[in-house]
C-alpha cells in the first residue's frame, strides 16, 4: 500500500499549493540557468555566425567586443595579398542610442563589408539581405522595427529591408546591420557647426606651424572637407575578418599576419574565449553564483516543507511504529513525497518557464543538457531535503500515540 | 499433562522514573498472568500505574526491573528486550487506545489492511481479511469511509479490527470506551470478550467504566503502582447502591 500517495490524495489542496510554490521556485532556478546560458550564447553569437577564421584588430587590443579597436581600412587590401587568405572583410561595431517613436532605441551597429558581404549569412526571418551600398539596414526583431520602416541615424534615413531573430549583442541590445560606410557615417556623424569649427582650427594650425609656410598649397586646402585632403586620415574600422582559403591552414595564415607590427590577430576560438573570459565573465559568474544560492535556498525550503509535513504526521508515524512497521515503510512515505514534490515541481517549473520566459527582455535559453542537470539536482535536493524529515521520523517514539 | 502457557505473564515488574530525590516508583512488583481466551479488566485511579503496566507489557515502555513473557516466550528481562521488539509487536500484540488513532488519510478498510501488509501479508489477501474483520465487527458498510466520516463507536470498532488483524496473542486496550456513550462502550467491551473467546487471545483492558465489568473474566485493580485485590462492592457503584 502506497502511503505517500494516499496521504497526498487526502491533503490534495495543500500538496498542490506546496507543489506550486516549489515549482515556481524551481522555475526561477531554471530561469537563472537560462539567463546564464543566454548571456553566453548572446556574447558569442556574432562570432559564431559571422563565419570568419581570423580577427585582425588594433595592435595590442583584444578586439572590438572587449575594447575600442581602430585600424585603417586599407588593411583589408593588405590582408588580401597574404597567401592563404580567401577573403578579408571590414568590420565595424559600435552601440548607438536614438529616439524612435518617442522611445529610446538602443542598437548595436554592425558594418558589413559591401559588396563582398551583404549579410547573406544572417538568420533572416523576413525581407532580404542588404541590396544597396547605402541607406539600407537589416534589423533584429528585438529592436521593434518592421520591414519598410525608416529610421533616421545621423544625417541619413535608413530603410529596414530585412529582419533577423535572436541576433543580440553581449549587452542584450539588438543588432542592426549596415554597410561599413553607413556604419562609419553613423559613428562619425558630426554637426555642420562642428565641421566648420574643425576646418577653421585646422587652418589655424597650418598657419601657426612651419608646414603651412613651407607648403602654401596645403594652407589653401586646410579648410576643405576632410575627404578632399589626402593627408587627413579617413575614419577607421574596428576589425578585419579574414576567411582562409580552402585547404589553407588558418593557424598558419594567422601566424603570418601576426608578424605585422601594427595589428593583433585572434582566431575565432580565441575571440570567443576572450568574450567569455572578458566582458561577460563577471556577469556570468554572478548569475552562476546566484543560481547556486537559489539551489541551496530551494533545498532549505523543501527541507522545511518536508519537515513540517513529517511533523503533521507525528502521531501517524508513532502509530505505524507501534504497529511494528519497519523503518523502510516510514522512510518510503517521506522520501516518495519528497521526490513527488520535487518531480512535480520540476515539471510545473518547465511548463511555467516555457510560458513566461519568452516575455523576458533578454534571452533565456533552456538546453536539454541544463534540463537534465537540473532534474538530477532536483532529485538530489528532494532526497537530501527529506533528511530532516526522516531524522524527525526516526526520533518519534511509539508511545507518542498515547500522548 | 502440561498446563498451557498463559498469554501474558509478568513477574515483579517495577518501573522507576528519575533517580535520587526525584525518583518516582510508577509500578512496583506487579506479577500477573492472563490466560489465553481470557478478558481481564484493569481498574484503578489516575496515576495508579495502569498505563505504565500496559505499555510495559506492550513493549512500548520497558520496565526497570522484572520480566515479561508472552505466550510462554520471555520477551523482557528488566529493561532489556529479549526479542526484536518491533517485529514482535507486529506479530503478536494488538493495541486499542482511548482514541482510535486511525491513520486519517486511509479508509477504514485500508487502516486494517495496512496492519496486515506491515506483517508481510500479500495485498489481495490482506484486503480480503480486512473486509472479513470489518464485517465481523459490524462496520462492513463503512469500510470505504475515511476515519473523519465515522462515528466514535465506528472508529473504535475499526481500531479493534486493526488490533485483531494479525490474530495477535494478546490485545492491550487503554480506556477504549472513554470517548463512547454507555451503549457503544458496552458493545466494544463485549467485542473484546467475543474476540478473546473466538480467537484465543489474552485481552487486558484498562478501564474506568464500571458499567460493563460483568463482561470480564477477571478484574484486577492497581493502586499506588501495585496490584491489589479488587473489591467488587467498592468498585461497582451499581452493586453498592443495591
Amino acid at each position: 500500500m502506497n502511503l505517500a500517495l494516499r496521504d497526498i490524495r487526502h491533503n490534495l489542496a495543500r500538496f498542490s499549493l506546496t507543489t506550486a510554490g516549489v515549482g515556481m521556485l524551481l522555475m526561477i532556478v531554471m530561469g537563472m540557468g537560462g539567463i546564464y546560458r543566454g548571456l553566453i550564447e548572446d556574447a558569442v553569437l556574432l562570432v559564431n555566425k559571422i563565419d570568419a577564421d581570423i580577427w585582425v584588430v588594433q595592435q595590442g587590443t583584444r578586439g572590438p567586443f572587449a575594447e575600442i579597436s581602430r585600424i585603417q581600412r586599407n588593411l583589408e587590401d593588405r590582408l588580401l595579398t597574404v597567401p592563404g587568405v580567401q577573403s578579408a572583410r571590414a568590420f565595424v561595431w559600435h552601440t548607438v542610442q536614438r529616439d524612435h517613436g518617442g522611445k529610446p532605441l538602443r542598437m548595436v551597429v554592425n558594418g558589413l563589408s559591401w559588396p563582398q558581404d551583404k549579410g547573406e549569412w544572417l538568420p533572416l526571418v523576413a525581407g532580404r539581405p542588404l541590396g544597396a551600398a547605402h541607406y539600407e539596414m537589416v534589423a533584429d526583431k528585438l529592436l521593434g522595427l518592421q520591414l519598410g520602416d525608416s529610421l533616421t541615424l545621423g544625417k541619413d534615413v535608413y530603410s529596414v529591408v530585412g529582419l533577423t531573430q535572436g541576433m543580440i549583442g553581449q549587452g542584450g541590445d539588438g543588432l542592426a546591420f549596415f554597410t561599413v560606410s553607413d556604419a562609419l557615417a553613423i559613428q562619425f556623424d558630426t554637426s555642420p557647426e562642428s565641421v566648420r569649427l574643425e576646418r577653421s582650427a585646422r587652418k589655424m594650425r597650418a598657419v601657426r606651424d612651419d608646414i603651412g609656410k613651407v607648403q602654401p598649397a596645403l594652407l589653401d586646402k586646410a579648410d576643405l572637407p576632410a575627404h578632399r585632403l589626402p593627408a587627413v586620415s579617413r575614419p577607421m574600422i574596428s576589425a578585419v575578418l579574414v576567411k582562409a582559403a580552402p585547404g589553407a591552414d588558418p593557424a598558419g595564415v594567422a601566424e603570418l599576419i601576426s608578424g605585422w607590427q601594427d595589428v593583433s590577430v585572434h582566431s575565432s576560438d580565441e575571440q570567443r574565449e576572450l568574450l567569455l573570459k572578458g566582458t561577460v565573465d563577471r556577469a556570468r559568474r554572478q548569475i552562476g553564483l546566484f543560481t547556486a544560492l537559489l539551489v541551496i535556498i530551494s533545498a532549505i525550503i523543501m527541507a522545511l516543507i518536508l519537515y513540517t509535513l513529517t511533523l503533521d504526521k507525528t502521531r501517524d508515524i508513532a502509530m505505524l511504529k507501534l504497529m511494528g512497521a519497519r523503518n523502510s515503510v516510514i522512510l518510503a512515505l517521506i522520501l516518495q513525497q519528497a521526490v513527488l514534490l520535487g518531480g512535480l515541481g520540476y515539471v510545473l517549473a518547465y511548463f511555467l518557464g516555457q510560458w513566461i520566459f519568452p516575455y523576458f527582455p533578454r534571452r533565456v535559453i533552456i538546453t536539454d543538457e541544463d534540463l537534465f542537470r537540473l532534474g538530477i539536482i532536483v532529485i538530489a535536493i528532494s532526497v537530501l531535503s527529506s533528511a530532516l524529515g526522516v531524522w524527525k521520523a526516526m526520533k518519534i517514539q511509539p508511545n507518542e500515540v498515547l500522548s | 499433562m502440561t498446563t498451557p502457557a498463559p498469554a501474558i505473564e509478568t513477574r515483579a515488574l517495577t518501573k522507576i522514573y528519575g533517580s535520587g530525590n526525584t525518583e518516582v516508583v510508577a509500578m512496583r512488583d506487579v506479577s500477573l498472568a492472563i490466560g489465553k481466551g481470557q478478558v481481564v479488566a484493569l481498574l484503578g485511579p489516575s496515576g495508579a500505574g495502569k498505563s505504565t503496566l500496559l505499555t510495559a507489557i506492550g513493549l512500548i515502555n520497558p520496565p526497570t526491573f522484572g520480566s515479561i513473557s508472552i505466550g510462554g516466550l520471555p520477551v523482557m528481562e528488566g529493561d532489556s528486550a529479549l526479542v526484536d521488539v518491533r517485529s514482535f509487536r507486529r506479530r503478536y500484540i494488538g493495541y486499542v487506545f482511548q482514541k482510535a488513532n486511525l491513520i486519517p488519510f486511509l479508509t477504514a478498510l485500508e487502516n486494517v489492511q495496512l496492519a496486515l501488509e506491515i506483517n508481510d501479508e500479500p495485498p489481495r489477501k490482506a484486503r480480503r481479511r480486512a473486509m472479513e474483520l470489518l464485517e465481523y465487527l459490524g462496520v462492513g458498510d463503512r469500510m470505504k469511509n475515511l476515519p473523519h466520516m465515522l462515528s466514535g463507536g465506528q472508529q473504535q470498532r475499526v481500531a479493534v479490527a486493526r488490533a485483531l488483524a494479525n490474530s495477535p496473542s494478546i490485545v492491550l486496550a487503554d480506556e477504549p470506551t472513554a470517548a463512547l456513550d454507555s451503549v457503544r462502550g458496552r458493545q466494544v467491551m463485549e467485542l473484546f470478550r467475543k474476540v478473546a473467546h473466538d480467537q484465543g487471545a489474552g485481552v487486558l483492558v484498562v478501564t474506568h467504566d464500571h458499567r460493563a465489568l460483568d463482561v470480564f473474566d477477571e478484574i484486577l485493580e492497581m493502586e499506588d503502582g501495585a496490584l491489589r485485590q479488587h473489591d467488587q462492592n467498592d468498585a461497582d457503584p451499581d452493586r453498592r447502591a443495591s
